[in-house]
């Protein structure tokens, strides 16, 4: 089982752990979920996600043109230190992975699910081809900070970050060596992501730590992105959903959709005749909540869909889900029915995500 | 009331009379973390010794509730299933979870004293 730098200060905070992609991660410390989701939403949070990968991709233009051959992506007019969220699909437009790309000074930075890093290299590296040099870190760590407290926060360590805007990163400083911060997050508040020498961030976490805030699990982490809309990749996308089942057609530039990356040809064929299911919100009613797999009916009792998250919502303080229907239930307020433990239970669609905030001068919202 | 005992399932049950009070131990809680949904039997429904009686869900998971001994469900506590928090705040006291009158008082003597819950829950999460 793999352990991150970040592991005996974990421990330190009486973390309970759980495997996951191989990692032994800490689900929550010892006040809990629902007290750690707060705490984000209403403070700041600390979150390890150094399990993720951090791959870097040495190039120039000509990097650029042969990433644009992978990624549904427009990367050609991305600067220097912008964020994208993209995918890495399949020829079917099946997702391989979702992640998140910036374009940094010798050429791109991307940030994978931990449970798909070595597929995802092993994919991009072959496609690439030998011109490029590319490498998935093994020495840096990646924190997130989030929440309405982590830009006065981190401002007070790293001087300079509070300019940046959402998915833009830079490079600044910490004990004097190299650390690449972006404006970015997955709780769907503000925040930022610290790329960090495995070496620095134990001091780094502590320093945020004694200044205040909190160390949060992936229990929580995962409660602050269902209610924010986002998809946990494994449950809610995977390579049997496309971005447009999965609503994320936003995040395919409109000028890539007729170009030549993986998958490009179902996009197209799926933007031209639609889609026979897509990921919708859905609110059960009253207190019953409905995890991943759920079957999902209608009136008539045909099954029309599956849950792919569901959880409790600490901020809307009630049941929240995602998953998928078929296309002709997928308006507001459609009513239909989720088989839990034997017995039907009544439900909503609705509108994702189930939790709002605005990003810092956001260009983008990625939740919805 | 009897003194309180425990089943390996992480239910503790008193008895008074010929009606026992069922409730989930703290212990079980803690494993748990936050408790965000119950459901209880209905009242007037039996239930078997070890057979599931409800349910208790927490941010992460799902977990059936059984009973440690049978009987025939006469009072369900309603407080716990609109507000699931109190489980975590008294597991032992006000969140009890139903009642049952008892079909075999000689069921609770195969059930642990607090002592003996206390070791294995030790035990068991080492």
């Amino acid at each position: 089982m793999n352990k991150t730098a970040l592991y005996n200060l974990h421990k330190k905070f009486n973390a309970k752990f759980v495997s996951f992609a191989g990692y032994e991660m800490p689900i929550q410390y010892k006040d809990g979920i629902i007290a750690e989701h707060n705490l984000t939403r209403e403070k700041s949070g600390i979150f390890d996600v150094s399990h993720m990968g951090q791959l870097f991709i040495v190039g120039d233009d000509k990097l650029t043109d042969k990433l644009q051959d992978i990624f549904p992506t427009d990367l050609k007019n991305l600067s220097v230190n912008q964020s994208r969220y993209s995918f890495l699909m399949n020829e079917n437009a099946g997702i391989y992975d979702d992640l998140i790309i910036t374009k940094i000074s010798n050429g791109y930075m991307i940030i994978l699910n931990a449970a798909c890093k070595e597929k995802d290299f092993e994919i991009i590296k072959s496609k690439l081809g030998e011109d490029f040099k590319i490498s998935l870190s093994n020495d840096l760590s990646l924190v997130a900070v989030q929440g309405p407290d982590s830009k006065n926060l981190i401002e007070k360590i790293i001087p300079g970050v509070n300019k940046l805007k959402f998915m833009f990163g830079g490079d600044f400083k910490f004990n004097s060596n190299n650390i690449y911060v972006t404006r970015s997050g997955y709780t769907g508040e503000d925040g930022f992501e610290i790329s960090i020498n495995n070496s620095d961030v134990v001091k780094f976490v502590e320093t945020l730590i004694s200044l205040g805030s909190n160390l949060i699990g992936l229990g929580a982490r995962d409660t602050l992105r269902l209610e924010a809309g986002l998809c946990l990749y494994g449950n809610d996308i995977d390579e049997n959903t496309s971005p447009l089942e999965a609503n994320l057609k936003w995040a395919i530039s409109k000028n890539r959709i007729n170009s030549n990356f993986p998958g490009a040809k179902q996009i197209q064929r799926q933007i031209n005749e639609g889609v026979t299911k897509l990921r919708v919100g859905i609110k059960p009613e009253g207190k019953i909540i409905a995890r991943e797999s759920t079957k999902i009916f209608d009136e008539n009792n045909n099954q029309i869909g599956k849950i792919t998250s569901g959880s409790f919502g600490p901020s809307v303080k009630s049941p929240i889900a995602m998953g998928y229907v078929n296309n002709t239930y997928t308006k507001e307020n459609t009513k239909i029915f989720l088989e839990i433990r034997g017995k039907k239970v009544s439900a909503s669609v609705c509108k994702l995500p189930f939790y709002k905030k605005n990003y810092h001068k956001g260009d983008i919202n990625v939740g919805s | 009331m009897s003194e309180v005992k425990f089943s390996k399932e992480h239910e503790w049950v008193t008895i008074k009379d010929d009606v026992a009070t069922i409730g989930i131990t703290k212990h079980a809680t803690e494993l748990l973390g936050d408790i965000v949904f119950a459901e209880l039997p209905e009242k007037g429904t039996s239930v078997t010794k070890d057979g599931t009686a409800g349910v208790v869900e927490s941010t992460k998971a799902a977990s059936d509730v059984y009973t440690p001994i049978s009987g025939e469900v006469v009072d369900t506590n309603q407080s716990i299933v609109d507000d699931p928090s109190k489980i975590n705040n008294d597991p032992e006291g006000d969140a009890w979870f139903f009642k049952l009158k008892v079909k075999d008082l000689n069921e609770i003597n195969s059930l642990m004293s607090r002592e003996e819950y206390e070791k294995f829950a030790k035990e068991s999460t080492n």
